[in-house]
């Protein structure tokens, strides 16, 4: 085992370049191609089909079924920057994954190890070992783990009432595996969806926000690219055309797991204070 | 809060409810009233109470029963709970609670199915140090359990947390002991279950006003409902224990009963609050945006 530049303990020999993506939502047309590829090609359940009237959102999350989820938001903006003209539609439209975090709270957390950190950098659920204890899923400051409460797969045993186990965006391990790119960037139509190493996506989205910036673009920021940021910054990060919250998305995240080494020494002082309190209550006379 | 008011996606949630289910604010009762029933038994026996040790011995060892049971029907995948047991995991609280409770549970059933046996003392004492070192642990680790999570009102209290459960499981193991004893051995117990009462009592209000904004749960809907009753409960039950108990053997037990209640009630409260936490997605956003705000001001200021 190695220690690599993120920090984490990895593979040697077999340890990949880290790849991710870069999700421009500038270009990206809201026509659900990429969450479509990702339930076909990870065969993700059906889930039910409610009519939310959130614009054309109608997959509402990410969730143990979702993992890709488009967010359309609807705004009233002035048409130009002086003002004039008055208002109209702007039509913002972003496809959400999972972030595979440089530092995860998921997989920090996670008791059986069943979260782990693949050769590429990604954070992958192992199904065969997870046992539903949904520790993850509170640990996620994106909220984008989720238990599959859906009937049953056939690798379970035949007293199982539901799934029960935690399910999350693979990054399509088993293509990287196999050299190719992920089902939804695959099927991206207007690269608003990129695949490729983290660095050289973090280049190309600087050179994409500098240019929108440029055009005089107000609002457009990058998320999730920022090394330094709450969670080690993103591995799959986000170019933005207003603030993360207005997509459903937390503005400063920060993993939960930082906090830990005082967590622990906090609670060790506790227990001796239970220790002493104990004591305490057979020192003295009879009332 | 920014001057365009709180922004979010169509009021939707930004985090995931805990998925947990109610096997799990009723361990975290079970479980600290067995860590610190182990620790009560022990004390009691070198202070000469044997009355005592003895029944704060098969009270703990009784809840280090019922404390796996109701975590493995928790899980999504009931049978593959020895999955806990296949790492040893110091970053994942859930993990080194699952070894805690495996050392504090064996020696304390063991401990006290050795007691009832009458058999095989030297072990039975072995067993009851082992459950005594592991049961303040087991007792305090489930607060850093839910502060290590993204919950906002868990995780900003995650300074008091394991004080509020560590003083809960004093005062429920003071009180679950009292409901089998008599008065004239249940002094130190009801004298724990007192204490445990008012310390957690003052440690909650000291959460509450250090969470400011984000506390607001405990004061609404079950959470809120939980907390009154936590708090009518327990100070009822302890002013029995400290008025009463002393003579009457009925106010005794009934005195610990309503402590014991209370103390359920604290865990379901706080349980609740992370719920209702997790769904509004003010809680979450807020302080975000706040710290962002107070970053790019920084920034501005030193440019």
């Amino acid at each position: 085992m190695t220690v690599a530049p993120d920090g984490w303990l990895t593979y040697d020999v077999a340890r990949q370049e880290r790849v991710g993506f870069f999700t421009d939502t500038s270009i990206c047309i809201g026509c659900k191609a990429c969450e479509v590829a990702c339930k076909e090609w990870n065969a993700i359940p059906e889930d039910g089909r409610d009519w939310t009237g959130y614009s054309y959102d109608n997959t509402v999350q990410l969730d143990a079924n979702s993992w890709r989820h488009v967010a359309f938001v609807e705004q009233e903006k002035p048409v130009r920057a002086d003002g004039d003209g008055g208002t109209s539609l702007r039509w913002l439209m972003e496809s959400d994954v999972c972030k595979h975090c440089t530092h995860a709270a998921c997989l920090d957390v996670c008791p059986t190890g069943a979260l782990f950190r693949t050769e590429f950098g990604t954070v992958v659920v192992q199904q065969d070992v997870c046992n539903g204890c949904g520790y993850c899923v509170s640990a996620c400051p994106f909220g984008v783990l989720d238990k599959r409460h859906l009937a049953p797969a056939p690798d379970l045993p035949a007293f199982a009432k539901e799934d029960g186990r935690v399910w999350k965006c693979t990054l399509c391990y088993d293509r990287l595996k196999g050299g190719h790119e992920p089902a939804c960037a695959k099927a991206c139509p207007t690269e608003s969806i990129q695949f490729g190493p983290l660095d050289e996506l973090r280049e190309r989205a600087d050179a994409r926000l500098a240019k929108l910036e440029a055009e005089g673009a107000d609002g457009a920021q990058l998320y999730g690219r920022d090394p330094e940021d709450g969670v080690g910054g993103f591995g799959a990060f986000f170019l933005l055309l207003d603030d993360p919250e207005v997509y459903g998305l937390p503005p400063d995240p920060v993993v939960t797991t930082r906090d830990l080494p005082e967590m622990w020494t906090n609670m060790l002082a506790a227990a001796g204070a239970l220790v002493v309190g104990v004591a305490a209550a057979f020192v003295g006379g009879r009332s | 809060m920014t001057e365009r008011g709180l922004r979010s996606y169509y009021g939707r949630p930004v985090l995931k409810e805990p998925t947990w289910t109610w096997e799990v604010p009723t361990y975290f009762f079970t479980g600290g009233l067995a860590g610190a029933s182990s620790v009560l038994s022990t004390s009691a026996r070198l202070a000469g109470n044997e009355r005592l040790a003895r029944t704060a011995l098969y009270v703990g060892a009784a809840a280090d029963l019922v404390s796996p049971a109701l975590l493995v029907s928790d899980l999504g995948r009931p049978e593959r709970f020895h999955h806990m047991l296949r790492v040893f995991k110091v970053t994942s609280p859930m993990n080194v609670g699952s070894w805690v409770l495996l050392v504090s549970g064996g020696a304390s059933i063991t401990a006290a199915v050795l007691e009832r046996a009458g058999r095989l003392k030297p072990l039975e004492v072995l067993a009851e140090t082992v459950a005594t070192l592991a049961g303040p642990p087991l007792t305090t680790y489930t607060g850093v359990l839910v502060a290590d999570t993204a919950v906002p009102v868990w995780h900003e209290a995650r300074r008091e947390l394991p004080w509020i459960f560590g003083a809960s499981a004093a005062a429920s193991a003071g009180a679950a002991a009292s409901v089998f004893l008599r008065p004239e051995d249940a002094r130190p117990a009801r004298r724990l279950a007192v204490a445990g009462v008012l310390a957690e009592g003052a440690l909650m209000q000291l959460m509450e006003l250090r969470l400011g904004t984000t506390g607001e749960v405990y004061r609404q809907g079950a959470a809120g409902k939980f907390s009154w009753a936590a708090k009518g409960l327990a100070t009822a039950g302890a002013a029995l224990l400290a008025r009463r108990a002393g003579r009457s053997r009925t106010a005794l037990a009934l005195g610990g009963a309503l402590v014991c209640a209370g103390e359920m009630c604290l865990r379901w409260a706080v349980f609740k609050a992370g719920a209702q936490s997790a769904r509004d997605p003010k809680y979450v956003v807020e302080p975000q945006r706040e710290r962002v705000e107070q970053r790019l001001a920084r920034s501005r200021g030193g440019t």
